[in-house]
Parts: C-alpha cells; structure tokens; sequence
C-alpha cells in the first residue's frame, strides 16, 4: 500500500466571477520514502494540491472532493482534530517564503520546540535539546546560540533551514515541500538541495516536491507529476521524463528551457515556444485542456478529453496521440 | 573612432547612504556598486550575473541616471552623461531605454497601451503628425507581435508575458542603441519565458541593438549573450566572452555560481563546489578579496590585498578578465586552470 | 458522451462533476453591489441622509425655528413625530434640517482637506528640502488632538459654518498630507515610474501623469473618513457652543439643547444622536467598501 493516495481530488474556489477549478480530478501515490516531484507552471493547482492534502484550504470559498489516503485513513473524512495530531507530525509542510511562515516574535528554538511538546509532549528543557539537535542537522553553525534567536536575525538560507528543522523535527513520514528553493539564489538553492537530498537518506520521509524548475526535477525526484491548467497530464519515473517525455505540453515545457552549456555543445541557437496562453480555470473545457497550445491538436483533441493511458511501464499521459510506444503519431 | 564602444562605464560606484540616529544623519553605507568598469559595442549584448544583491539593478539604474551617481564616469556613444544637467540629458535618454522585471509594476495601470507607447515617442519629438504617430504605434505593436486591436486596452486586461512585450515595445519607442533589460524574464512562467527570449533576440538582430541582459538565471544568460561580467558585492569578479565563461570559468565564484545551477539531465556526474554561507552584507564588505569568506580556495593573500582584474592568458576566448590572486601561481597550483566548465555543467 | 461512438483506440477521461453550484457572475452596477455589500448599504444610507438634507423643505412638518412656549417639551406624538423641544420647536423638522449642517460640513471638509493634502503631500514627497521642514510642522499640529485644536481655533473666530468648517480642515489636513506623502514615496519607486523617467518625461508631468492618479482611490477612502470624523467634530463643537451658531439648527446644537433635560425628555437628545450615529456609520461603511474594493493587493489575497 501506498503511503498517500490521491484519488481523483477537486479543489473548487468560489470566485466572484465563476468557479475556479483550481485543481480537477489529480490522482497519484508516493510510496513510503520516496520523493515524487509536481511540477508545472504557476497557477496550474500545484500549491492547492499540496494544500488540500493537508486540508489548509479555507472552506469556503474553497471545496475540496474525491479522496486522499494517508495510510489507507481517508483524510477529508478526519475531524479536525485528527487533522490537527496529522499536520506537522506525520505530515508537515515547507512553503516558498521562508519569513511570511515563521513567527516573527517567537525565537527559532520555540518554534522547533512548539511542535515537539505538542505532538510528542516533551518537557521544555527536552524541546530546547532537541531543538538546538535539529539545527545541528541542517547544518546551521553555532546551533546553542542560535536558537534563542529570532526569525529576522538570519538569512534568507538560514530561515529555510529552520524551516526544514521545523518540519522533520517529529520525524515525519511525509514532507510537503512547496518551491523550497524557489526564492533563494542558487548557491544557497544548492544548499538546501544538497541538505534534503542527505536528509533523505538519514531520515527516511517521503518527499512531496512541489517546483516550476526543470533542473531541480531532475536532481532531487525519483517520480514525476507533470500539471497543466488543474489536471495530471503525465507521470514517469523522472529518468523516462526527461528521456522520452510523452505529452507534447512536457516536450514543450523541456524544449523551453535552455540547458547550460549550450555554447560548448553547439546546440539549438532558438528555445521552442509554446504559443499562447494557459486557459482560464473559470471556463470548462471538454476535449483536452492542452488543445488550445498543441501543435498537434485536432477535432478529436477539442471535443473528447483523453484519458490518462499507460503508455509504458510507470509512464501515464493524457494525450490521444502520444503512442503507446514508438513517438508522437503526427 | 569607428571602433570606439557604444556604452563605456569607467570606475562607476553608487553608495548609499543610511540615514539613523536621532538627527536623521548617515550613518553607515550601503556599498552596493562599488567601482566597476565594462563597455558594450554597438549590436553586442552583454549580461551582467550575479547573486540577489550584488548590486546588478543599481547599475542598471545608475546608467539610466535614475539617481545621482557616487562616482565614476558612463560615455555613451562618445559622450559623457554622467555629469550631464538633467535638461541636457533628457534627449540623450532616448538611446537608452529599460525593461524591467515585474511585468505588473512596470505598465502605469491608469493609462491605455496607447497612450504608455505615445509617451516617449512625444517626450523625444520622434512624430510631427498624429498619422505618423498612429504608424509608429502601430508598427511597435507589430514588432513585439501584439495584435493591433490591443492598443486601446488598459494593462490589466494583459496577461503577464503580454505586459511584458509592451514594455519592450515602450523601450523600442524612442529607437534605441541599447536597450536594459533588468531580470526582463525572471518574473515570467517557463513556457512564456521562451517567446519572450526569443522575441529579444529576434528583435536585436532585426534592430542591430546592444543589450544589457541583467539576469541571475545562468541557462538564459548563456543562451542571449555575447559577453559575461560576473558581479559579487558591488565588484565584477570576471568579464568573458560567452564560451569562454562557460567553458574555463576563470575566477572560483564562477565556477561555484556554474556548478550550483540544477541542470534538466537527471542523473549527470558533474564537479560540485558548494559555497559555505551566505553573501556578506555590502554595509561591511570583506577587507581584502571580498569572496574570502567563502572561497573554497583563500589563502592569507586574499584576505589583506584586494585582486583587480587582469587578463587570463590561458583563457578560451580572448578579452577573458579576471579578479583572483590564484592567476599568480603556476598551472599546477592553479585549480582553475584548464577547461574545466564541461565538467561543472557535465557536458560534451 | 457515450464509449459507442468514441473512434476506436481512443479512450476518453472520465468527465468531472462540478463539486459546487455554479456562481452566476453578474456584471454591470448590481453585480458591483453584489459584490460590495458594505458599499451597498453605506452608499444607501448617505444618499437617504442627501436626499432627507436636501429635501428638508419638503419634508418638514413645522418651521424648525418658529417657537411655541406652549406646546414645550411635548413627547413624540402625530403633531410632533419627535416631540418637542424647551422653547416648543419641532425637533422633527430640526434634525432634517440639521443634517444640511453635518453633510455640509462633512463634505465640505473632506473635499478641502484632501486637496490641501494632496497638495502639501504631493511637495513633501517629491521635494526632499520642503519634505522634512512640511513633516515637521504637519507632526506638530497632528501632536495637538484634532478636538482641541478646532475648539482653539473656534476661540479666536465668530460662530459660522464657514469657520467650523475651516477650522476642521486646519486640524485633518495633516493625516491627509502624511498618507498623500506615504503613496508618493511608494510610487516613486515603482518601474513604471523609471521607465517614464527613463524615456524623457519631465517631472511635473511625471506627477501629474504617473503620480497623480494612482494618488485618487487612496485618497478617496480617506476622503470618507475624514467626512466622517468632521460630522462627529462639528457635533462635539456645536454641542459645546463652539460651533455652530444656535439659531441654526444642527444635530450638535439640538443635543446640547436637550442636555439639561436628557434624563426627563431622553428623546430630544436621541432623535439627533440616532441621526448622527447613523450617518457617520453610514460613511464610514461607504469608506470600508471602497477601500476593500479599491485595494487590489486586498482583493488579489482572495
Ligand atoms: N535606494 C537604496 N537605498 C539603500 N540601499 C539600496 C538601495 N537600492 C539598492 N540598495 C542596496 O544595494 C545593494 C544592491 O542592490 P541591487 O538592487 O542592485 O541588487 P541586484 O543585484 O539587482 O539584486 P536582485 O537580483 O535581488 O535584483 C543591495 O544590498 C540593496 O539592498
Ligand atoms: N483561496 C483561494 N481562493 C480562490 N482561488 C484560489 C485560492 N487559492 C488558489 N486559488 C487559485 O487556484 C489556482 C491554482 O493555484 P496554485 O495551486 O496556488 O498554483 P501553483 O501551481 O502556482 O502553486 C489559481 O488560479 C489560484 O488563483
Ligand atoms: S490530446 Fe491532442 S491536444 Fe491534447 S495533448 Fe494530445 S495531441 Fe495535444
Ligand atoms: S582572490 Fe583568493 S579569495 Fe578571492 S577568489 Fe581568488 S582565491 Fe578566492
Ligand atoms: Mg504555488
Ligand atoms: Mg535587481
């Protein structure tokens, strides 16, 4: 059994100007200790996916359906309070903006400790402990000093290390990282992309990785979601993603990145666009969502919406004509 | 001199003072550009790369004159303006034009597609009839393939990719030699960002523009530029040309910045030199070389003499500067000597 | 559709049900309305107070200033709907025509302190030199409560509404220019204002163009504050005999009437304060809607 299963979610956003189906029909697994990336582009329901296994999203406008398994428990049928010993225990969360999500007037200690004596009712003095033993762990230096600090004395690096300290400090078996790495500067991206890579080995937890970024999928995942506009739209182990991807949205996204090193190898001197704009969430679309982009759309694309089709071993898309073997028919 | 550059910034530094205390007086100061020196030749693009506030956008702004400088002098085409009077800088501004990150707060959300366009074709009497006006506009709409219709819209009825074409068309409006573009297609989603870096490269060759391309997003960089300058706290560490850079990085923040990028290859064996620690702040920046605090190969030197620039003799490509005192020791001494990119990027 | 008439090889997804009734957008001013209940109902109840302030001579009952001894202090009966005061005037007709007072003193200070605001905010926040030299003095009527400050200037003149209303703008001008100064500065530094600079526009035009406008939706949910806080001012004035002269009724003045009897003949003073009360609620809820419609980075976060 998988460790969370996620089966056909809708998360719908009441809006003044018509429903939002931020995220229609999304279903996969993450099998205990392994990291599975989402990726896709902003506003395509990555954060809301994350959010919703953790049921954060406000109801309303919000409405969340279908089902989500954490050990075969199905949380939208939990109460709150079983919410409540679930989310920074079992699961917990990193989100992009590592000061917005850290208390201002609480010193680091507190807060790493703040979660320990709830879930796990250590002693003050035990929480400290454990505390300055987690700082030590995502490798700020002078950990004994540093936890009596407060969120504004540190780095912007620093502040997503707490953080990663905060979110496995009760050992969970899930970590949901939302763009991680997303407001940091490379050097320090590297960091903390090195530091999960070697948690995730010391600790063990399964790791949800939520990004926009192709070179981080590609570094950190075993497993990869690909979203467009709200749906999955392909799934692969990420070594058959990025070597044969099948639906042409990810072939697009992939032919869109210029990769370093183009100069040294003489590769393409124009990046493949994909035209035009992501569709609105408010209008319900019925054949394929990526129609509207494709260049290989046709009157069978606009009017009947593809299934998600195993088109390899582990590798699914949603794409009429992406074979199941051999390249793209057109 | 027909070889003479389009754009020269001789020794340029801006410091900004903080005002503290109970009067209100300065009290430290902000190093943020802190004596640079590069120049740009008509049609050329250089890229200015580098970490989150090592002082790229000051540049940029210090160039446009968006503030008074500290010091140090900018020549554009032959002409000084840094000590120009503003009423004798203004029609000089025209060959200069920007395009900036945010493609929400650079569009005014009170005026019309019309009339932001209009604007500096006005400012710099470009147009003496409101005809030719209107085929001005109409053709800005066209080179940054816009649908025309669209001028008499507001910018919220833009999508962000959309808002940005009208920025560069703005910068296009007053026929510039070169254009600045500040993080121009950071803010932007993977798929847009490629129409439009295509879009300015399309553009440059079409219109012969010389581009600033400040950026810290390493892949696009290499893709758009001719020349690298490679920024760390207010100084510029290294200046290559593209294959160059990123081929035999000369200088160790570089190659730390190279080998930091995630490449989209899963699996690759490539050099990693993780960096210790975070930028210094540039109130107090390092005595001596200024990356000292986290170059994985200081030595005593480095932390009382500052390096200056020098030519790289065994440099890929010619005019390849470089700011380390590792360039005084042999070859073998030398970690960064030899090819060494393909290893860090685990190319070819 | 059904599986039958699919080409063949060609599976389709399994359609999905909405999971929440459809939302019947609505454009146009009701779907505005809709959408902004607190403009809604505030922007109602200022118009009723307009149309009772302009219609008061349609509308009363009795003249507000004729006197009849004998009929003194009567309840509120169909001869007076709200009783009668001391002097035997129809407090009915005494409140309609004290709303003409309180609006026009609450529009009218709001229109001259925002735009001697705008004006003093819009040089202290372009031009360094006056800036700190203007903040300095606008701190230091701001330092006196705005309250005092009326009454002392009430002091050095005669009763009118021309000089209530001054004397109200003295005392609000500066919460205008400090918020006035605050948005210039934030704009200043906005790319769109680089980018003008950048192609050559000059700096009045910069202020007028780039500044000005986006200047107005904050300044106009200060507006209804401001009106707001003068209706209360002028009432408090008037009802210390620093206002209003007493021959002309006004809510403040009809209060102050009625103090001495408040505990025998409550209504007299109620009538105006339930008049007062609603209005400044009134505008006051007009200021919230506007704000939260006008504010984009509030109605993004939704
Ligand atoms: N007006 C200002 N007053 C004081 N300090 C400033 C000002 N503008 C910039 N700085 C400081 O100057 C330094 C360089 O800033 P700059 O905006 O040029 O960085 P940058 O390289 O463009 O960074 P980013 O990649 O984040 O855009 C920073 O430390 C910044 O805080
Ligand atoms: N609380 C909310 N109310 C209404 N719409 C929301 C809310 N949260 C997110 N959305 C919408 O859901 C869609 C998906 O958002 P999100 O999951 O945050 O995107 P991303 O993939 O960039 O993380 C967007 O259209 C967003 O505007
Ligand atoms: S189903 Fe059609 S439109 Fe959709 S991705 Fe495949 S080819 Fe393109
Ligand atoms: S001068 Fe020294 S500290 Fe600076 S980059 Fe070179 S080796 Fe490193
Ligand atoms: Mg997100
Ligand atoms: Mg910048």
């Amino acid at each position: 059994m998988a460790l969370l299963e996620v089966d056909a979610l809708q998360t719908h956003f009441r809006t003044p100007d018509g429903i939002n189906r931020a995220v229609d029909g999304v279903s996969f697994h993450v099998n205990a200790g392994e990291t599975l990336a989402i990726v896709g582009e902003s506003g395509c329901g990555k954060s809301v996916t994350a959010m919703s296994i953790l049921r954060l999203i406000p109801e309303p406008p919000g409405k969340i359906a279908g089902a989500i398994r954490f050990n075969g428990k199905n949380l939208l049928e939990a109460t709150d309070k079983e919410m409540r010993a679930i989310r920074g225990n079992e699961i917990s969360m990193i989100f992009q903006e590592p000061m917005t999500s850290l208390n201002p007037v609480l010193t680091v200690g507190r807060q790493i400790g703040e979660t320990l004596r709830l879930h796990q009712g250590l002693s003050a003095q035990a929480a400290e402990d454990r505390a300055v033993e987690m700082l030590n762990l995502v490798g700020i230096p002078e950990a004994k000093r540093r936890v009596r600090e407060y969120p504004h004395q540190l780095s912007g690096g620093m502040r997503q290390r707490v953080m990663i300290a905060i979110a496995l400090a009760c050992n969970p078996k899930l970590l949901i990282a939302d763009e991680p790495t997303t407001a940091l500067d490379v050097t320090i991206q590297a960091q903390i992309l090195d530091l999960m890579r070697d948690l995730k080995h010391r600790v063990g937890a399964a790791i949800v990785l939520i990004t926009h970024d192709l070179g981080v999928v590609a570094e950190v995942a075993e497993r990869v979601v690909v979203m467009y506009a709200g749906k999955k739209v392909e799934e692969a182990p990420v070594h058959a993603l990025f070597n044969r991807p099948r639906h042409p949205y990810t072939q697009g996204l992939l032919g869109s990145v210029p990769k370093l090193g183009s100069s040294l190898t003489g590769e393409a001197t124009r990046l493949a666009e994909i035209p035009g704009l992501v569709p609105s969430l408010k209008q319900k679309i019925p054949g394929c969502v990526f129609a509207s982009r494709c260049p290989h759309a046709t009157d069978l694309c606009t009017a009947i919406a593809p299934a998600l089709e195993e088109k390899a071993p582990g590798h699914v898309a949603a794409c009429h004509y992406a074979l199941r073997e051999g390249a793209l028919a057109a | 001199m027909s070889t003479a550059p389009l754009l020269q910034v001789n020794d340029l530094k801006k410091h900004f003072p903080i005002h503290g205390g109970f009067f209100g007086g300065v009290t430290a100061k902000v190093y943020a550009v802190d004596g640079i020196s590069f120049d740009i030749a008509k049609g050329e693009t250089l890229s200015l790369v580098g970490e989150s506030g090592c002082g790229k956008s000051t540049v940029g702004k210090a160039l446009l004159r968006l503030f008074p400088l500290t010091d140090g002098q900018v020549i554009l085409g032959g002409t000084r303006i840094d000590d120009m009077p503003s009423s004798t800088l203004r029609p000089m501004r025209r060959r200069m034009q920007v395009v900036f990150q945010d493609p929400f707060s650079s569009l005014n959300p009170r005026m019309r597609v019309r009339d932001i366009l209009a604007e500096p074709i006005r400012n710099f009497g470009l147009s003496n009839s409101s005809a030719d006006l209107e085929a001005r506009l109409v053709a800005l709409m066209d080179k940054v393939r816009l649908p025309k219709d669209a001028i008499n819209r507001w910018p919220h009825e833009f999508s962000g990719g959309q808002r940005q074409r009208i920025g560069i068309a703005r910068a296009l409006a007053g026929e510039p030699d070169l254009i600045i573009c500040d993080e121009a297609v950071s803010a932007l989603d993977v798929s847009v960002k490629a129409q439009i870096v295509n879009l300015l490269q399309d553009l440059q060759k079409e219109l012969g523009l010389a581009m600033l391309f400040i950026s810290h997003d390493l892949a696009i960089v290499e893709h758009m530029t001719h020349r690298v300058a490679v920024m760390y706290l207010g100084k510029i560490v290294e200046v290559a040309p593209r294959r160059s850079l990123f081929g035999a990085p000369k200088h160790p923040y570089t190659e730390a910045l190279l080998s930091a990028v995630p490449q989209p290859t899963p699996g690759i064996q490539r050099q990693r030199v993780i960096l210790k620690g975070d930028v210094p702040s540039p109130i107090n920046p390092p005595k001596g070389c200024r990356f000292h605090t986290r170059c994985p190969y200081a030595f005593d030197r480095c932390r009382v003499e500052e390096p200056v620039l020098r030519p790289i003799a065994d440099a890929m490509g010619e005019g390849h500067v470089s700011a380390c005192h590792l360039h005084d020791r042999s070859a073998a001494e030398n970690p960064l000597s030899g090819a060494k990119g393909a290893a860090l990027l685990a190319v070819g | 559709m059904s599986t039958t008439t699919l080409p063949p090889g060609v599976n389709a997804a399994v359609p999905m049900q909405d999971i929440m009734p459809p939302v019947r957008a609505r454009g146009g001013a009701l779907g505005f309305l809709r959408r902004n209940p607190t403009i809604a109902i505030g922007g109602l109840l200022v118009l009723l107070m307009i149309f009772v302030a302009v219609f008061a001579p349609f509308l009363f009952t009795r003249d507000p200033t004729s006197l009849a001894p004998a009929l003194r202090t009567r309840e509120p009966s169909a001869q007076f709907w709200f009783g009668s005061d001391m002097l035997g005037r129809d407090i009915y007709s005494r409140v309609l025509y004290g709303a003409r007072v309180s609006l026009t003193v609450g529009f009218a200070v709001a229109i001259c302190a925002s735009a001697i605001g705008l004006f003093i905010g819009l040089i202290s926040g372009f031009i360094r030199v006056a800036d700190s030299i203007i903040m300095r003095i606008m701190d230091g009527i701001m330092s006196i409560p705005s309250i005092l400050l009326a009454i002392a200037l009430m002091a050095l003149t005669r009763g009118s509404v021309g000089n209530v209303i001054l004397a109200i703008t003295v005392a609000e001008v500066p919460r205008v220019a400090r918020l006035v100064r605050g948005v210039v500065l934030s704009l200043r530094e906005q790319p769109y204002v680089d980018a003008a600079v950048a192609s050559g526009t000059r700096t009045p035009v910069i202020i007028i163009r780039h500044i000005l406008p986006n200047t107005l939706a904050p300044m106009t949910v200060q507006a209804t504050y401001i009106c707001a806080s003068a209706m209360i001012t002028e009432a408090i004035l008037s009802f210390i005999g620093a206002g209003t002269p007493p021959i002309i009724p006004s809510w403040g003045n009809i209060m102050a009437e009625g103090r001495a009897l408040w505990q025998v003949k409550p209504y007299i003073v109620f009538f105006p304060a339930l008049f007062l009360s609603i209005t400044v609620l009134a505008v006051n809820l007009l200021g919230d809607g506007l704000r939260d419609a006008l504010d984009p980075r509030m109605a993004k976060r939704l």
